[in-house]
């Protein structure tokens, strides 16, 4: 395979934060220590329940937030301790669309601007001129180049996310981070954005690191797919692999948790976790999962199972007793008491 | 519905109408919706932001502002009239009759109270006889019912000191203090990750055999309600577009609006490289909604400009028993047009 266009090594990131009436000082451990590559044109969907870090990771690959330890690897050069200016020119090829569709543009500025601005930020001046560019991205991601000296409110939802995307496209980038760029929009704009993403990633040949915790969604954009649980990658492999033949237990119920349309009828066997996810603030000792999982042992606590490829699969999985390969999700047998 | 005929609706919505006065104009919220439920049945009601779903179930509630808000037609709850009730007599009833399940279980418990002060007012409104011993029996045992370890412990508590999905069972157990025959639950797993979703549903359903309640569960998620309604309601622009058992508005859908939504959402098990077809253009306001059906600018095979654009259609019932569809189209065209080009796309496949 080529050389991945993104690296990520041991990428860990710890908040600090006071507790209680004492002040005692102590860590969120909300990213501790992933590993994964994302190669040109390709998509990595991260996975995960809230606070199980897919956010804080995707801020971290574009520098919004400072790692703790780890390293960052972008077309082969060491981005993870850069300087301000030194990231200026890397800034061009690596993006990020947000979640929120209201908050991440400023109301003061025209879509114009808006669009303008990574162009004026870098000093670029495109041939035939800015507004030029920007009226045809406006095109690109399917607005009306006329709107060009509108406000973000006179924009719907789906408009406004997709003015974000333009703007993100603006320098055309080799790789966009894309945090939850649907959650906050109704269904039917939701695939119109999807939709967008996908045309716009095989006409520019675009590497994403799409982050969702809609299951289905990421399945339908990603490649590969990465599952995350409390700061850690707990499976990661090809979206086929994940999806039919799941072999961590919590990425086995995740998908059973999930109220599916198409299964409506059928009695699915369906694994029921009990409990909420643990704080990151004092993770579980060995797996995080452990807690919650019906095959946890005593190994479960003492050892933390690394991620590792088993048996000729390149399906990554960390967990002391996965499941065998081979056994299809619908063949799942154990339900949680 | 089919099911036991003989049993009267429990809850029976007539031609509801609901409008807002606002700076902009008056807001068409409800416009004309009609449905019953009966006893032990869950009715899903579907739709996007400014359907008028949630609207509706306010207006059963009786929580809009008298002053700004004009609802007319029928809201009838076991057999009682609600619409034109005072605030002391609609108080009477909320919270026994019907209660409410919101979204945010955050905001809609007071943080200043322990959570058992606040179930032992929710009982003791409706049971002023009642002592404060056998309130908080009351309050633990329904901590207890709805799946919160230690009961007692939790009893003293306050809200932050509950995690979301907790939280929300709390939310469950205030709304069954007091055994109320109609439950409405607004989205109320929406801020809810999916493991502990799958836990809140299971223990709605739980609840619903025991107690025998009829549940309004509303809800953007079309797997949500296919897990647990048994029948569906899909609202757009302050409308009832199409109102069946899970299985006729799931399996054979026949408005337009019902495909798009269905052929918007990625399936778990469809072909993930067939693109998905979304419904184009944006929900309509409702200060202007759209001549004739509110959906036919958006629709692709709306007739125009007669009759589609012109007149309202009515939810009439189709072949199926108790399926009913607001669309012009005639019913074999629709069939078809699903059977050809929509069976196959997101989760309709």
């Amino acid at each position: 395979m080529s050389e991945a266009l993104l690296k990520v090594r041991g990428l860990t990131k710890h908040f600090a934060v006071r507790q209680g009436a004492t002040g005692a000082k102590a860590s969120v451990r909300a990213v501790d220590g992933l590993d994964f590559d994302v190669h040109a044109g390709e998509t990595l969907g991260l996975v995960g329940e809230s606070g199980c870090g897919k956010t804080t990771t995707g801020r971290m690959l574009v520098r919004l937030l400072e790692p703790t330890a780890g390293s960052i690897e972008f077309q082969g050069r060491d981005i993870t301790t850069l300087g301000r200016r030194a990231m200026r020119p890397l800034r061009q090829d690596l993006q990020i669309i947000f979640q929120d569709p209201y908050s991440s543009l400023n109301p003061r500025h025209t879509v114009g601007k808006i669009v303008a601005m990574p162009l004026e930020v870098n000093g670029i001046k495109p041939a035939g001129g800015v507004k030029a560019r920007v009226q045809e991205l406006l095109e690109l991601v399917g607005l009306n180049p006329e709107h060009y000296n509108r406000f973000p409110h006179e924009f719907s939802g789906g408009q406004r996310q997709r003015i974000g995307i333009a703007r993100a496209l603006a320098l055309r980038p080799k790789l966009i981070v894309a945090d939850e760029p649907v959650s906050a929009l109704d269904v039917s704009i939701q695939a119109q954005v999807v939709n967008l993403l996908r045309e716009l990633q095989r006409e520019l040949d675009l590497a994403f690191v799409f982050i969702a915790h809609d299951l289905a969604i990421v399945r339908h954009f990603s490649r590969r797919v990465a599952v995350m649980y409390l700061g850690k990658v707990v499976e990661i492999g090809d979206r086929a692999d994940i999806y039919e033949r799941p072999r961590h237990p919590y990425t086995k119920a995740l998908l059973s948790a999930v109220p599916d349309v198409t299964a409506f009828g059928e009695q699915r066997q369906r694994i029921r976790l009990t409990g909420d996810v643990p704080t990151p603030l004092n993770p579980p000792s060995g797996c995080r999962f452990r807690t919650r999982c019906w095959k946890a042992q005593d190994v479960c606590a003492a050892e933390e199972p690394p991620l590792i490829a088993r048996e000729g699969s390149a399906q990554q999985v960390a967990c002391h007793f996965p499941e065998a390969v081979g056994v299809t999700s619908e063949h799942v047998s154990e339900v949680a008491a | 519905m089919t099911h036991d005929a003989a049993s009267p609706p429990y809850l029976q919505v007539d031609d509801l109408r609901v409008r807002f006065n606002t700076a902009d104009g008056e807001v068409r919220a409800v416009d004309g919706v009609s449905f019953g439920l009966q006893r032990g049945r869950t009715l899903g009601i579907v739709g996007e932001s400014g359907s008028g779903k949630s609207v509706t179930s306010l207006a059963v509630m009786g929580l809009h502002d008298p002053a700004r808000t004009r609802i007319t037609g029928g809201i009838s709850l076991g057999g009682r009239q609600l619409v034109g009730l005072s605030d002391g007599e609609m108080r009477k009833l909320r919270g026994r009759d019907v209660a409410m399940i919101f979204q945010d279980p955050l905001s809609a418990l007071h943080p200043f109270y322990t959570v058992g002060r606040q179930l032992v007012e929710a009982y003791r409104t409706h049971h002023p006889e009642a002592s404060k011993a056998q309130a908080r029996k009351r309050a633990v045992d329904m901590l207890d019912r709805v799946g919160i370890p230690q009961p007692d412990r939790r009893f003293a508590q306050y809200p932050h000191e509950f995690s979301g999905g907790m939280r929300q069972r709390v939310m469950i157990a205030m709304s069954l203090m007091n055994d109320p025959a109609l439950l409405i639950a607004d989205e109320p797993t929406t801020a809810l990750d999916v493991t502990v979703q799958a836990q809140i549903l299971d223990l709605l359903a739980d609840l619903q055999r025991e107690f025998h309640s009829a549940i309004v569960l509303i809800t953007h998620d079309l797997g949500v309600v296919s897990q647990v309604a048994d029948e569906v309601l899909v609202m757009y622009g302050g409308r009832a577009v199409e109102h069946g058992t899970v299985a006729q508005v799931m399996r054979g859908p026949q408005h337009p609006y019902t495909w798009g939504l269905l052929a918007s959402i990625p399936s778990l098990h469809g072909d993930p490289e067939v693109d998905l077809k979304p419904i184009k253009g944006n929900p309509p306001s409702l200060i202007n909604v759209p001549s004739g059906c509110a959906f036919h600018p958006r629709c692709a095979y709306a007739m125009k400009p007669e009759p589609c654009a012109a007149q309202v259609p009515q939810l009439l019932a189709v072949q199926a028993d108790g399926h009913r569809v607001a669309c012009h189209l005639p019913e074999q065209q629709r069939i078809d047009i699903y059977t050809d080009e929509i069976a196959h796309v997101g989760v309709a496949q």
